[in-house]
């Protein structure tokens, strides 16, 4: 049993489970049409790729319009429903069908007048189609306080199957709720589901496992620079990167650096734009140096560019799972991932994201979200409440200093890596992004013609210090030399002295012997007065 | 019997049910005394021939279907009402 209002997809679900039926498990199918004409339904679904026309021709599917107006018939005493019995058993013999939908087995009740009896056929239809063997699916509209509008999930109770077409902020989501189903462990949420050219996709709410396989592998985030700042080997492969910040901080410059490195490596990546047209953003990474052109024409880089309010987060979410399982890319870009903001509110918005770091862990590939941040950047929170999700978050910034704006970049955090904990300068130039150390010094973090000023003002004191040691060292050879000369002067007043010294000594020497000689003399003299003075006693 | 004013009537049964044998008692009963010598009556057993309900759209059983004159009335029912019947086929009780 199938229910659900007006326009929320009723025969095409049962449409899709008629063909995937017939193509894929080789289960021919009957479809019983009570209001659209066979050749209508055929067109109709068309739009979603099902060549039933094919199907048809193949005798893999029986389309039976039951047409009842109720300006022709008129009644008159007692009847059943064995034209319907018979019409529909005549089909699932044509075909040999395993599988049957009646849609929308209700009209029978506008048509005819006599409920007791179309109430009675109806539970003898169903226990029929049982004995049939055949899975059958009824479609009915949804009715107030009920799911049928006559109640029809009373005869058929094996399962039930709510769907709902919702408009919630301008958005429209469909639903999808199993009531019940007998004897199976179903899941009792709402389930999203999309119709597209492709047809049905319905996704899970969240995969309730945490089982992701952790890469040790590491790729490179397209900036050396910013490697070296990651242990000088760049991200983990398959986890999530945040990067936030202000606008024209340059998210979509490291993205694109990013989704370039990847296709360096010869690796497919998916760039999801939300804001700029694809042409748009290879343009303007010209000018910083990097041809995403030649990527995209080799077939490595996909851009998807969708509004974010173009259609529903489920939708977006549904598009992107898609898009990822056909590109089978190994780098996804979403940038930004803020503009979803716009298609649906913030649980929402978040659980979606959830799903889809969620998602692309599971398939190992490397997510990069930028986020678009709001007034001061040090507030380190995200509007979606999702940085706790992410593997690595860079912050860029814009600090306003001396008149003039510069970009700023920080590691919040990166799991499992020593990475560095500096504030750099992120400088864009022609041959891509650059990360400049910045200075850090009493007067606090300096960038752009600070730092430049700054570093000539260093350079200045450098030069005045070199001076200044060149000059001491002069004077010390000077001093030096004016000490050899006082020495010099010194040792020769010594030697003047020395030399006197020595004079006064031959003096006194020469002057002692001839003391002695005179002494001599003397004696000798007084000797040969003392023999004359005895000579003459 | 002229093709101009003749009533051409199909009747739709499944089988040899009470219903199916009522239907057709109650129609001949009634062409006789309503439609003398001006109607031919068919009787389709679907049992026999599931392809035709498709093709006169039957979903009851029985049905009566009115071919000719246009336009296309159609009678469900085993006809034991008669007054319904003759307003069905717009048939003036004589």
């Amino acid at each position: 049993m199938l229910c659900g209002s007006a326009g929320c997809g009723k025969t095409l679900f049962s449409m899709t489970f008629l063909y995937n039926g017939a193509t894929q498990f080789d289960e021919p199918g009957v479809f019983i049409a009570f209001e659209e004409q066979p050749e209508d339904l055929v067109k109709n679904v068309g739009s979603l790729s099902y060549d039933i026309q094919r199907l048809i021709d193949e005798k893999k599917l029986a389309v039976d319009h039951i047409h009842i107006d109720r300006n022709e018939i008129e009644e008159s005493g007692e009847y059943d429903l064995d034209g319907l019995f018979i019409r529909l058993g005549f089909a699932i013999d044509s075909v040999k069908a395993k599988r049957v939908v009646i849609d929308t087995i209700e009209t029978l009740f506008g048509g005819l007048d006599n409920e007791a009896v179309l109430r009675s056929e109806l539970r003898r239809l169903f226990e029929w189609l049982k004995e049939k063997g055949v899975t059958a699916i009824i479609t009915g509209e949804r009715g107030d306080g009920q799911l049928t509008r006559y109640g029809l999930e009373e005869y058929v109770a094996d399962c039930v199957i709510l769907l709902d077409n919702r408009v919630q902020e301008q958005l429209s989501t469909r639903r999808l709720r199993i009531v019940k189903y007998r004897g199976s462990a179903h899941g009792t949420n709402e389930y999203p589901f999309i119709i597209d050219e492709q047809g049905i996709t319905v996704m899970p709410v969240t995969s309730a496992g945490l089982a992701h396989d952790a890469s040790t592998e590491r790729i490179s985030s397209g900036i050396p620079d910013l490697d070296a700042m990651l242990e000088g080997k760049g991200y983990f492969k398959g986890s999530s990167i945040l990067i936030s910040g202000m606008a024209g901080s340059g998210k979509s410059t490291t993205s694109a650096h990013f989704a370039d490195a990847a296709c360096a490596r010869g690796e497919r990546c998916i760039y999801f734009a939300m804001e700029e047209s694809p042409a748009q953003i290879m343009r303007n990474m010209k000018s910083i140096g990097l041809d995403l052109q030649h990527w995209v024409d080799k077939g490595l880089l996909k851009f998807s560019a969708r509004r974010p309010n173009l259609y529903g987060l489920e939708t977006h979410l549904a598009a992107m799972h898609r898009e990822v399982r056909e590109f089978d890319p190994a780098a996804v870009v979403v940038d930004p991932m803020s503009a979803l903001m716009s298609a649906g509110v913030t649980t929402d918005v978040q659980s979606m994201i959830l799903r889809l770091v969620d998602f692309l862990k599971s398939r190992g590939i490397t997510a990069l979200f930028t986020n678009l941040g709001h007034g001061q950047a040090e507030s380190a929170t995200t509007e979606m409440q999702i940085s706790s999700l992410m593997d690595v978050w860079l912050l860029l910034y814009n600090r306003e200093t001396n008149g003039e704006h510069n970009r700023q970049l920080y590691l919040i955090k990166s799991r499992g890596m020593a990475h560095s904990n500096q504030v750099r300068e992120f400088i864009m130039s022609r041959d891509g992004i650059k990360l400049r150390e910045a200075y850090i010094g009493p007067e606090g973090v300096l960038t752009g013609s600070a730092r430049l000023a700054q570093e000539a003002k260093e350079k200045a004191a450098a030069l005045d210090r070199q001076q200044e040691i060149e000059r001491r060292n002069r004077d010390i050879a000077r001093k030096r030399r004016e000490i050899a000369a006082q020495i010099e002067a010194l040792q020769a007043e010594l030697d003047g002295e020395v030399a006197e010294a020595s004079l006064l000594t031959e003096q006194a020497d020469a002057s002692r012997e001839q003391l002695d000689a005179d002494r001599t003399a003397m004696a000798a003299i007084r000797q040969v007065s003392s023999r004359a003075k005895a000579k003459a006693k | 019997m002229t093709e101009q004013d003749g009533y051409n009537l199909r009747l739709y049964v499944a089988g040899q049910t009470p219903k199916s044998l009522n239907a057709i008692a109650n129609l001949k009963k009634l062409c006789e005394k309503h439609l003398t010598g001006r109607y031919t009556i068919e009787v389709i057993d679907l049992m026999k021939d599931p392809a035709l309900a498709q093709r006169d759209q039957i979903v009851a059983i029985p049905t009566l279907i009115r071919q000719l004159p246009e336009p296309l009335k159609r009678i469900i029912g085993d006809l034991s009402n008669a007054e319904k019947v003759l307003v069905g086929l717009d048939i003036a009780p004589t």
